[in-house]
């Protein structure tokens, strides 16, 4: 209960959460609400927004109504967003884990991994990776994934190292339990809320790349997104600016949301914290 | 710790991570789905039977892996990075060609971020709860989240095709052969909308950084010891918070060299800015394999530079850290 409250006195939170549950609420009901497949054609072709009540965001160059782009749109974002975190903070945990748990050697093998992920530009990666393995949902996700775990390994390291050495884990040590029991079991329970903390904003960040890439023509041709909409709104700029400005905006209230959520979150989640972001 | 020593541990770092993406190049290579060969030729050059004989030979593909590797490790070290079948010109060279332009590019917007953003910290910490810290707030909030492609082509529409203020494509005017100052003042004519829309993401991510270092310093003892013998708060803010408070976001600044690369692909490709961002979505179009690795590889090499000198400055700032080893 305490956590609820602590979420909602966070007005800024409350509306992320409002937003989100919106996009959510569409994305779902995209196949729904629109029948129709997102690339074809439904009406007359460069209709502005509000001039056909049927087409209230307008339609492209082809007659594709842009609603409905944005709705489609919304089930990648979020999908790729969800998913590529998961896998990240999959990767992230087992080698900070492994790597604050058992130090030495280890620990040093796998932070100078760490540092190299960190240290190369992470964008100019995954378009490489999404490039040479040709861009489906799955690679895609998987690029982000690689390219977005490091801050996940450094901070869970930093909490094993720190719990490794408290009372408890002790216990458990002389009780005789394994390691990776003790990791799963008594550690990692303690780790949980900066890991979420991180992960919800690691989804907005997510987002961003996703649309980054399918801007650049790096998406999933099968599947509409926001990313792929602005870039094919590119050569229609002076013709028709809504077909740029309204996916952006889509974009940019999304990634904004989860962002207002993950500071809820942190407020919520580790109060000691609180005052130290002012 | 010696600056010497320092200097040395930190050299072969770098060299690592070099060695690590020529590696990770190789693996990619090879991971890739079909022919190696086929990737090395690019799709253009796929289609030359001779040329891709002529790979095989040199890269010995028919030669064990460990033996391919060392072979790729050779050609890189002596500056090879492979053969653009598309442009026909060597990799290495239509890189070199386009680094300049997109060292301008990272280099002004991130001047621009980092004077706006510390500015905006300070000014939003010095006014903690007030209307300003809010406004300033909010904003950084809102370009945090917005993407970066999609501000350089709002900015196009309103600054270029709206207003008619700036160019939108280029880095210079085509046919006016300018020289001296005023190809000088062409080329900063041309570089403000890249510089701002590539740099107002940053300029969010420094102004949260620097407000809330500025608020941790500020909470110190040694400011309430300050404030207690009546130093005014404006010479408390400049004199004592503000050293300590920045050199947190440089820090941090240096380390995102990496991800103002991968801005200047996305502003360099709206903006048609004659970059190695450009070129490699240039390559990305025409799966001219050999340029997007070269790039990505060059790219590292002068993130991790970056990082080096950064490191070397930081400890001629802050004497500390010596001391600290």
């Amino acid at each position: 209960m305490t956590f609820f409250r602590r979420y909602a006195q966070h007005y800024g939170a409350l509306v992320g959460l409002a937003i989100l549950s919106g996009v959510l609420l569409v994305a779902l009901l995209a196949p729904l609400i629109y029948p129709v497949s997102p690339w074809q054609g439904v009406g007359e072709p460069l209709l502005g927004p509000f001039e056909d009540p049927a087409f209230p965001l307008g339609t492209d160059m082809l007659g594709r109504d842009i609603a409905a782009g944005l709705a489609y749109g919304a089930r990648v974002s979020l999908l790729i967003g969800v998913v590529s975190t998961a896998v990240a903070v999959v990767i992230g945990v087992s080698i900070g884990a492994l790597a604050g748990f058992y130090g030495g050697r280890i620990d040093d093998l796998l932070m100078r991994f760490t540092e190299f992920f960190q240290t190369i530009p992470a964008f100019a990666m995954a378009i490489v990776l999404v490039a040479i393995f040709n861009p489906t949902i799955a690679s895609i996700t998987l690029a982000i994934a690689v390219v977005s775990w490091p801050p996940v390994a450094r901070l869970v390291r930093g909490e094993f190292m720190s719990l490794r050495s408290r009372e408890f884990v002790q216990a458990a040590v002389v009780v005789g339990q394994s390691g990776p029991r003790i990791m799963l079991t008594q550690i990692l329970p303690n780790t949980l809320s900066p890991i979420i903390v991180t992960a919800s904003l690691m989804v907005a960040t997510a987002i961003l790349t996703e649309s980054s890439l399918s801007f650049l023509g790096l998406g999933d041709r099968n599947m509409m997104s926001w990313g792929f909409m602005i870039g094919a709104a590119r050569t229609m700029l002076r013709e028709a600016w809504w077909m740029s400005v309204f996916p952006g905006v889509a974009i940019l209230i999304t990634v904004l949301a989860i962002n207002l959520i993950g500071e809820g979150l942190n407020d919520a989640m580790n109060p000691h914290l609180r005052g130290r972001k002012g | 710790m010696k600056t010497l020593d320092f200097l040395f541990q930190r050299l072969v770092k770098a060299a690592f991570v070099v060695l690590g993406v020529v590696i990770l190049n190789f693996l990619l290579i090879h991971l890739a789905p079909g022919d190696p060969a086929a990737v090395m030729a690019g799709e253009a050059g796929a289609g030359d039977e001779k040329f891709i004989a002529q790979l095989r030979a040199q890269f010995g593909l028919d030669q064990p892996l460990w033996w391919q590797l060392l072979t790729y490790l050779k050609s890189v070290l002596t500056g090879d990075l492979g053969f653009s079948y598309r442009n026909n010109v060597p990799v290495a060279a239509l890189i070199m060609e386009r680094l300049p332009a997109t060292l301008l590019l990272t280099a002004s917007a991130f001047l621009f971020s980092l004077v706006l953003g510390v500015l905006l910290g300070v000014l939003a910490a010095y006014k903690r709860g007030k209307l300003a810290d809010s406004l300033i707030m909010t904003g950084a909030l809102v370009f945090y989240a917005t993407p970066l492609f999609w501000v350089a082509l709002m900015a196009v529409l309103v600054f270029s095709i709206h207003l008619d203020w700036l160019p939108p494509f280029d880095m210079e005017s085509i046919g006016a052969d300018y020289t001296g100052w005023a190809r000088f003042a062409d080329i900063a004519y041309h570089l403000v909308l890249p510089t701002v829309t590539l740099g107002l993401f940053f300029t969010a991510l420094y102004t949260r950084l620097t407000r809330a270092s500025m608020l941790e310093v500020m909470s110190l003892d040694f400011v309430k010891t300050a404030r207690a013998k009546g130093v005014p708060k404006a010479r408390i803010i400049r004199r004592h918070v503000l050293r300590n408070a920045v050199l947190p976001v440089f820090t941090f600044a240096s380390i995102q060299a990496g991800q103002l690369v991968g801005g200047a692909v996305l502003t360099e490709t709206v903006f048609a800015w004659p970059g190695i961002g450009r070129l490699m979505f240039d390559a990305l179009l025409q799966r001219d394999y050999p340029v997007l690795l070269g790039v990505f590889l060059v790219t590292a090499a002068v993130v991790v530079t970056v990082n080096l000198v950064a490191d070397l400055l930081y400890r001629i700032v802050d004497p500390r850290i010596e001391a600290a080893g």
